[in-house]
């Protein structure tokens, strides 16, 4: 009957509407919150532990006059919640400083830098999905064989094993001994700077550019610093998907599936990994964030030209602004993509919503 | 009546013959399990290295012996010579005092923090707990190498500072255990009993939430000091950690990274140390999980 259904099921899509609208402006709420977190902390490093930041600018040997006008100038006579205030509205008019090593301001720099470093951590991340999933899936079908015994040691190394300790040991193995790919830098001398930057992808860029030959010498460099971070996400989502899918494996609908005599290869890929892929989804993104920061220490054993490499140079030379900034940028990207797989998360489950 | 029955007695007579018997029960079922045993004897080699490295070391970790630069691994030279002609053997042995140090103190500190702060939270609950929370979610969303690497670079680098960058990191992750833990416990009769003698909410907390968190706080420390370690090796590989010639084994990889092509023992080296004092930590605490908290076994 029309009459009793309607006002109903108008109520329940009224209702799950307003779910879905509240959980969109919690998800706001917290993404903000933690941003002006981060943004409390960059905040706290930079004005309130380090030297004295009036004293970087006007040397130690400036008299209380002009160290005055400066600490004025620089509106740090006034109280730190003011100060807090302008920091933040500089932030989001995109302004992060000047950084001393390089001249050129921040956010320059880091547009610059940034492309590199996600060059690099995408195909990480697809090293980690194509090979760690499918690893997973395999070891929890086939629990203490020879592969599952594989995985889970692969697993503990990716939890053991210094980053930038297994570039320099891929260095020496496969670029100093075996000749099989390239050295540090994103290109070969020779290459460098021949492709006109579009997106600040290489790869991208040098087939816009019809340039094949650079093309490959871009992968010879990619590949080695790539499957580095791919194999620690590799080892992360393998052994998460394991774990999930012996969970998957020990449910009723599972037996009740191979005693109608489904075949296996369905039962493991359809019955068991279907429910798994939302939480998958989760892992993969926590995994691909890591190797955002994974890459600070990769970048360096390659002399990468990444946001990593900018950051730690820049730490060297004291560099605050350049220090922060990045800091801040990674932060940002960092918390962003936990808190968007958190929320696809959600959606996608339908437990969940 | 044998010291084994004693320690195993159903109704034990005192509170030190329970947690004894209770130690030893949890002692024995890590002995079944042969790889946390293999851990427990990694962290007691390490433990034992670091105490007696005077005595261990061939050479001295400081000693610079310039005839024999970059000597490759040999009988005199177990895993060669640095480019100052230090006996990198020698610096792993001493290095392990370094890298107690820092697993030593980052869990001295950050334990007890996390506890702290987790506990009044879950205890209070309300406006307190949101509070507290909310800004342990807020270092919990960051990521922890980058915070770290900002910290150093605000206090200045070096071994303490290492330290400290490294604890105010990591105890986010122990509060969150801790409010669970005491939220499970908040509304026990034994808490209603306490409360109803007048005990104060710090000596309930202190008293009676704090010791029923430890044991899944031990799992968690153990299973963290790899990532600790791995941290700090990272700093030291920056050079914003220990600072030469302290033999960290971190800044020790990142002194070899010159000579890696054609000295690969300089940096490869302190790695295996580190894998092998990471992979023990991991074992022990798969191994303490199993014992101490069965809902997780298998995974």
């Amino acid at each position: 009957m029309p009459t009793t259904e309607t006002p109903d099921s108008a109520f329940v899509t009224r209702r799950r509407w307003r779910r879905r609208l509240g959980a969109i402006a919690g998800f706001v709420v917290t993404v903000f919150l933690t941003f002006l977190g981060l943004l409390a902390i960059t905040f706290f490093i930079g004005r309130v532990i380090p030297i004295d930041p009036v004293l970087a600018v006007v040397g130690d040997r400036a008299s209380n006059e002009v160290y005055a006008a400066a600490r004025t100038a620089m509106g740090l006579d006034q109280p730190l919640v003011v100060q807090f205030f302008h920091y933040v509205v500089n932030v989001f008019s995109g302004d992060l400083g000047q950084s001393v090593s390089t001249g050129r301001s921040v956010v320059e720099d880091l547009s610059r830098f940034f492309p590199a470093t996600l060059e690099m951590a995408t195909i990480g991340i697809l090293i980690g999905v194509l090979l760690g999933v499918p690893l997973g899936v395999i070891a929890a079908s086939r629990q203490g064989s020879l592969i599952d015994q594989i995985i889970r040691v692969v697993g503990l190394l990716g939890y053991s094993m210094p980053a930038f300790w297994l570039g320099l040991v891929g260095l020496a193995l496969f670029y100093a001994k075996l000749r099989w790919v390239g050295g540090p830098g994103r290109l070969d001398i020779f290459y460098d700077g021949l492709v006109a930057p579009a997106t600040g992808l290489l790869l991208v860029d040098s087939l816009l550019a019809g340039e094949i030959d650079i093309f490959w010498n871009a992968i010879t460099h990619l590949v080695l610093p790539a499957s580095v971070l791919g194999f620690f996400s590799l080892a992360y989502i393998a052994r998460m998907t394991r774990s999930f899918m012996l969970d998957q494996l020990s449910q009723e609908f599972v037996t009740t599936a191979r005693v109608k005599g489904v075949p296996e290869r369905v039962v493991i890929w359809r019955h068991a990994f279907n429910p798994i892929r939302v939480p998958l989804i989760t892992v993969i993104g926590l995994s691909y964030a890591g190797l955002l920061e994974g890459s600070v220490m990769i970048e360096t054993v390659f002399s990468w030209p990444g946001i990593g490499n900018y950051l730690t140079t820049a730490l060297l030379n004291a560099d605050m602004n350049a220090v922060l900034g990045s800091t801040l940028v990674i932060g940002a990207v960092f918390i962003f993509i936990n808190k968007i797989s958190d929320v696809l998360y959600r959606v996608l489950d339908p437990r969940a919503r | 009546m044998s010291t084994r029955d004693w320690l195993l007695e159903d109704s034990p007579h005192s509170r030190w013959q329970a947690n004894v018997g209770r130690a030893y029960r949890v002692f024995t079922a890590l002995l079944r399990n042969p790889l946390s045993v293999l851990g427990g004897i990694i962290i007691l080699a390490l433990v034992l290295t670091a105490i007696f490295a005077p005595w261990l070391a061939p050479y001295s970790a400081i000693g610079q012996d310039l005839a024999n630069r970059l000597a490759p691994p040999s009988s005199t030279h177990l895993m060669g010579t640095d480019e100052l002609g230090r006996d990198i053997f020698s610096r792993v042995i001493w290095g392990s005092q370094i890298t107690l140090t820092i697993v030593g103190l980052v869990a001295l500190i950050s334990a007890p923090l996390g506890l702290l702060v987790g506990a009044v939270a879950g205890y209070f609950g309300g406006w307190t707990d949101r509070l507290l929370m909310g800004f342990t979610d807020i270092f919990l969303s960051m990521p922890k190498l980058i915070l770290a690497l900002a910290f150093v670079a605000a206090l200045g680098p070096g071994i303490n500072n290492a330290i400290i960058a490294i604890a105010i990191t990591s105890w986010p992750a122990y509060a969150r255990i801790a409010r669970a833990e005491t939220l499970t416990i908040r509304n026990s009769e034994f808490i209603a009993a306490v409360q109803l003698q007048g005990a104060s909410p710090l000596r309930v907390i202190v008293g009676h939430v704090l010791p029923l968190c430890t044991s899944s706080m031990i799992i968690r420390v153990t299973l963290d000091m790899a990532g600790v370690i791995l941290t700090a090796a990272g700093l030291g590989f920056l050079g914003l950690g220990a600072q030469p010639p302290l033999p960290e084994w971190g800044a020790m990889i990142s002194r070899g990274r010159t000579f890696i092509l054609d000295q690969w023992w300089v940096a490869t080296m302190p790695g295996f140390a580190i894998i092998i004092v990471s992979l023990g930590f991991c074992f022990l605490g798969d191994g303490l999980r199993d014992v101490l908290d069965p809902k997780n076994e298998g995974k």
